[in-house]
């Protein structure tokens, strides 16, 4: 225990002195960042093993005989690993694949990547993941399942996962509801229903929905014309020279959709080809954990497709988590970092097994939530949930309802379908928003319902519903239905995501139907003070719409308002933030106790510290002792007294600890020893009877900027004394600095300063004077008039306390005299006394032989002979004694005087204590 | 004489009032600089945006300084952007952490506890003081860049990054915000100047030390291998601001930055107490 105290002891004194400080600081930056940099490099990238295989598998429609192209990814150690196959986006290969493959490598996975069929090197015809597909998948577990790098289940039954994008997410989820095989998949921005993708229908039947983005679409949409040719044409890229319609495309298929490109419409074979490639029909046999990323900018596969995903899965008792991540088929590939960190850790969790914990929180990124603080543009942050609302475990959805304000519209569809509004293009979605476009934009094509003012944030999490009664006048209507965020005074607005909403209605009656329209599912917050504003409009460039001119009559209907779903979400990381809280509150709370409990103390130390019986007694030092760290003791059980009135000299040479005394007179430092009394008060910092007390301590202090007038005004304003008890004018006249008293103090001689730093002292007349070697750098006039004026000073009454190491100065200035050698006191009384103490006198007189024979005899030491006369030390005899002496040994005495040798005296007092 | 064995007319709590603290630093040519350049700063500002005829570089939308010239409220919020990280550090570290300091090394310091200032006194003077120059900097920056960009970019609504725009009243509270959050997250860069000062009695150290390690936290923040250890740095919430400035106020960054900043300065303001009141004055 002590020894700890000792240890740390020293430690605190280690780090006291301050430029050991910065050291230990700057020490300590250097360290970590050479600790941050070494840490990178000793995570240098090992290598992955590759090895390319030409896998056969089965034939396609055509029957002709189909190999795969495939790439085996090994870890670099040698263990069996869990094994991961990624598969590519339409209109891609196995190459897209190959950095995700040698990051998941790395991480301990083998990686197979393939060029579906149809795509890359890969032979055999295009059938949008239908069972040809899928069976491929098959044989790559197959596969797996014979390599010894890979770890297995069971015979032929490897530990595999499936991952990837569009395409290749709903092929994982295809292969994980045929195939038991598959232990994990994360598909990302794919599709439950193809046919509701590309034929999009948001008119509902209505009925509650209990995840944020649900959608039970009443029969096929509007063609998703843009999308859909975009889709196709990657696939009918050519793989000779000639390019042909179909390309590699089955012929099925190729027909099929250029029948639905050209008539807008479904036809039953595409229904039916489109149905095979639909996740909806085996979703609900996944018990693979999944893991569902989906994209807020995205037109094509929007995110109401995982939501049917993650209701079928979850309803199968399967883990499921579900992301919205900023980005989509709309718009580039944003965090991709996250989205691979989500995948791995999926991985890790579910096929490598790790023990880590399982995450199925709902994650959402808000975009431009924010402002990053790098540059200040717009910044999206991640939120999140416990779970995807709606699934099994989890509560359902929290719905707002907002009122919608506006009477029937009626709008116009022109013929031909153009001039066409603008809202989401492929790859071009983020940028339209900035295009212009917006509600009204195309006059006469839109109706528009607007809330009244919002009085609170909306959080919007998920697709809205809004009732409303359409008619037509053909009794058939396509429509597009958005929901702005509109600023108050309405000149501003913006589509969220740049999403809308197509629906197509057939065989609707004159007075019209009432249909529930789902509108786009996103994450925005509509901000106080905003508006929400349906548009309900008859156009939209990125569809096939109707060649014929019509007019739609459009009203609210039902509730005449819109369901938001919400989802309270916190920001990740949150959860800390309590705890932080709590702690930095507790802390401030226990800073405050201390401040008050030391204030306590200090208040009750202040009163114990007064002695009555001295109230009157100037000064008392008893025992005064200050050791430093370093053992050396510059003041050593120093005691003495000083009474009114006199003018006390500290004298010593330096280094004898005068200035150390005064400065612990005067509270600056603690002595470790003993203790000083003034007027009765003991001192200590900030004692306030040193408000009695006037100091000049080792030089001056002030303020260069300042006039000497100026720094003596500012010094008594901080006492916060009445000016009036200052007297300026007397203090002044002591510096006698004349005009000069004007100039700044930066200007000034060593000597006016040092006489400026006086009359700083005197200001106030304080009971006490403490100077410190008052009398450097003044010239012998300034000397003798300083004498007369500490004497002066005195005479009222007062006290004067004068260090120096001058002994003629303390001599001719004081009445009593303080003698200190090495911090220790030497001697003290009246000056004449300690004079007297070793007194020489000089002697003319006729005969010095027979005078220095007198004054032997009387006991006379220290005798030295002149030319002239003789000196000699008397050791108590009186000096009229050795005259009397001298006359009645016939000696003539023609002079005696005192020869005070000071010098001699202060030696000799100094010298008898080393 | 008082009950305390004070002179006449000396109390302990009316030595060093605020009001000649404040002259005695407001009569130095750093504090006179310091404020002034402030002023100045927005002028030259405008100047560079009036005459500079370089293409904004539009690569991530819109930033504040694409902004700065669409009126008076964005001129302010991108000086202010522009000040955070270094210029608002940089005078408050000065203010703070030379004013001990700064007494110490004309000797000064010595006649104000002899006065006797008490200690504890003297250090609340003088940081109250300190703080109240910081705050008016920190004031004069904005209103000083309102002024000069209503005069030469106009009065518009306050356009945010994030597309919305906020209307006069609206615009002035989140400003009022802004700065404020920022006062607050500043605190803890004075309290180090300040226990620097203390500590070491060298202006020069307390003010280059302050931004030093203000300095050092910014690269370490940026070090994202730190990963949430990177929450405690104490510059970490500097610029949490930016979230006053969305469609909506959100508070859950500030207040963390609030609050780290507050234990922050609590910690280091008790350090500089514990050792000021045990401190021999050899200076």
């Amino acid at each position: 225990m002590a020894r700890a105290r000792q240890r740390l002891s020293r430690l605190l004194r280690l780090l006291s002195s301050s430029r050991r400080r910065v050291l230990v600081v700057l020490v300590v930056a250097v360290l970590l960042i050479g600790a941050v940099g070494s840490f990178a490099a000793l995570t240098a990238q090992p290598t992955v093993r590759k090895l390319a295989l030409t896998v056969p598998v089965g034939a396609g429609a055509d029957g002709k005989p189909v190999a795969l192209d495939t790439t085996l990814f090994f870890p670099p150690a040698g263990e069996r690993a869990p094994a991961v196959v990624l598969a590519h986006g339409f209109g891609g290969s196995k190459d897209d694949e190959q950095a995700d493959a040698v990051s998941l490598a790395r991480h301990g996975y083998v990686v197979l990547t393939y060029s579906a069929r149809g795509f890359g090197s890969s032979t055999g015809q295009i059938s949008l993941d239908s069972r040809y597909e899928v069976q491929d998948a098959q044989r790559l577990v197959d596969l797996l399942g014979r390599r010894p790098e890979v770890r297995s289940d069971a015979p032929g039954d490897p530990r595999v996962g499936f991952a990837g994008e569009s395409y290749g997410g709903a092929l994982s989820l295809l292969v994980a509801g045929v195939d038991r095989r598959v232990d994990a998949i994360v598909p990302s921005i794919t599709w439950n229903d193809l046919g509701q993708s590309l034929f999009p229908q948001f008119a509902t039947s209505g009925g509650a929905s209990s995840t944020p983005a649900q959608v039970v679409g009443q029969g096929a949409g509007v063609f998703k014309r843009l999308w859909a040719g975009l889709f196709f044409g990657a696939g009918s890229e050519p793989q000779g020279a000639v390019p042909t319609p179909c390309g590699r495309f089955a012929a099925q298929l190729c027909a099929a959709y250029e029948s639905a490109a050209g008539t807008g419409r479904p036809n039953p074979t595409i229904r039916r080809l489109l149905r095979e490639s639909n996740p909806a029909s085996v979703a609900g046999q996944i018990t693979a954990p999944t893991l569902l990323i989906q994209g807020e900018t995205d037109s094509l596969f929007p995110l109401s497709e995982a939501d049917a995903n993650a209701r079928a899965i979850a309803g199968n008792g399967t883990p499921v988590k579900v992301v919205w991540y900023a980005g989509g088929h709309d718009g580039g590939s944003a965090e991709a970092a996250r989205r691979r960190d989500l995948t791995t850790g999926w991985f890790d969790h579910y096929l490598r097994r790790d023990g880590s914990p399982p995450d199925t929180r709902f994650e959402v990124t808000k975009v431009a939530a924010g402002l990053s603080t790098t540059d200040s543009t717009a910044a999206s942050t991640v939120v999140s949930a416990d779970g995807y609302p709606g699934l099994t475990g989890h509560r359902a959805v929290g719905t707002k309802t907002v009122q919608l304000n506006g009477s029937a519209q009626t709008i116009v569809s022109p013929a031909g379908g153009d001039p066409a509004e603008i809202t989401a293009l492929p790859g071009l979605g983020s940028v339209l928003g900035l295009v212009g476009g917006g509600p009204g934009s195309l006059p006469g094509q839109d109706a528009q319902f607007d809330s009244p003012v919002l009085t609170g944030t909306v959080a919007l999490v998920g697709a809205p519903s809004v009732d409303v009664r359409i008619s037509s006048s053909t009794g058939n209507a396509t429509l597009f239905a958005k929901l702005y965020d509109v600023s108050a005074d309405g000149r501003e607005s913006s589509l969220p995501q740049q999403l809308a909403s197509p629906l197509r209605l057939e065989g609707l009656p004159t007075l019209g139907r009432t249909v529930r329209i789902v509108l786009p599912a996103v994450a925005h917050d509509f901000p106080t003070g905003h508006r929400l504003r349906l548009v309900v409009s008859s156009t939209d460039q990125g569809y096939a719409l109707p060649q014929d001119s019509r007019t739609y009559r459009i009203a609210l209907a039902g509730a005449r308002s819109v369901i938001l779903p919400t989802v309270p979400l916190q920001a990740t990381g949150g959860t800390r933030g309590p705890l932080i809280g709590g702690a930095g509150a507790g802390l401030l709370l226990l800073a405050l106790a201390g401040l008050w409990l030391a204030r306590r103390l200090r208040r009750a130390g202040a009163v114990a510290g007064v002695d009555a019986a001295l109230a009157d007694v100037p000064l008392v030092i008893g025992g005064l002792g200050k050791a430093y760290a370093d053992g050396f003791r510059a003041v050593d059980d120093l005691s003495f007294r000083v009474e009114r009135g006199q003018v006390v000299g500290l004298l010593g040479p330096n280094g004898a600890g005068k200035t150390t005394t005064m400065r612990m007179l005067l509270g600056l430092i603690r002595p470790t020893d003993g203790e000083i009394r003034v007027f009765g008060h003991r001192i200590g910092p900030g004692a306030p009877v040193l408000s009695r007390v006037g100091a000049l301590v080792e030089g001056p202090g002030f303020l260069p900027h300042l006039s000497g007038r100026g720094n003596l005004l500012l010094y008594w304003r901080t006492t916060g004394r009445p000016i009036e008890a200052a007297h300026l004018e007397e203090a002044l006249a002591i510096a006698g600095l004349g005009a000069d008293i004007e100039r700044k103090v930066r200007k000034y001689s060593h000597g006016m300063r040092q006489r400026l730093a006086i009359a700083q002292a005197m200001l106030g007349l304080p009971d006490l004077l403490v100077l410190d070697e008052p009398t450097d750098g003044l010239d012998p006039p300034q000397i003798r008039e300083m004498r007369s004026v500490l004497r002066a000073y005195a005479e009222e009454g007062r006290t004067v306390l004068v260090s120096s190491h001058q002994l003629a100065e303390v001599e001719q200035t004081c009445t009593h005299c303080v003698v200190m050698h090495r911090g220790q006191l030497v001697a003290h009384g009246s000056v004449g006394d300690l004079v007297g103490a070793a007194r020489s006198v000089a002697l003319v007189v006729d005969d010095p032989a027979r005078a220095a024979e007198v004054a032997r005899r009387l006991g006379a030491t220290d005798i030295s002979i002149s030319s002239a006369g003789l000196t000699l030390t008397l050791d108590g005899a009186p000096p009229a004694a050795l005259v009397r002496a001298l006359v009645e040994a016939g000696v003539a005495v023609d002079q005696l005087s005192p020869q005070r040798r000071l010098e001699q005296a202060f030696l000799s007092l100094v010298g008898s204590s080393q | 004489m008082s009950a305390l064995g004070g002179a006449e007319g000396y109390r302990p709590g009316r030595t060093l009032p605020l009001r000649v603290e404040a002259r005695r630093q407001l009569m130095r040519r750093r504090t006179q600089l310091a404020l002034g350049f402030l002023v100045l700063l927005p002028c030259l500002l405008a100047a560079a945006f009036k005459f500079g005829s370089g293409e904004p570089d539009n690569g991530a939308g819109p930033s504040l300084v694409d902004l700065a010239t669409t009126g008076a409220g964005n001129f302010a919020l991108f000086a202010l952007f522009a000040s955070t990280g270094f210029l608002l550090v940089v005078i408050v570290a000065l203010f703070a952490g030379d004013t001990v300091a700064a007494e110490a090394s004309w000797s000064s310091l010595r006649y104000l506890l002899a006065a006797p200032v008490p200690r504890s006194r003297l250090l609340r003077q003088k940081l109250l003081v300190a703080l109240g120059y910081s705050g008016l900097a920190l004031v004069l920056l904005p209103v000083a860049s309102l002024l000069v960009g209503w005069l030469v970019f106009g009065w518009a609504p306050v356009r945010s990054p994030l597309g919305t725009s906020l209307g006069t009243a609206e615009a002035m509270l989140r400003l009022g915000i802004v700065v404020g959050y920022i006062a607050v997250g500043l605190l803890v860069v004075a309290a180090l100047g300040f226990m620097i000062g203390v500590y070491t009695d060298a202006p020069l150290g307390a003010v280059g030390g302050a931004v030093l390690l203000v300095i050092v936290s910014n690269i370490l923040d940026a070090v994202s291998a730190l990963g949430g250890l990177r929450d405690f740095l104490p510059t970490h919430y500097q610029y949490a601001w930016l979230d006053a400035l969305g469609t909506q106020v959100q508070w859950g960054a500030m207040a963390r930055g609030a609050l780290s900043s507050l234990v922050y300065s609590t910690v280091l303001l008790a350090l500089t107490w514990w050792h000021f009141l045990r401190k021999d004055i050899l200076c």
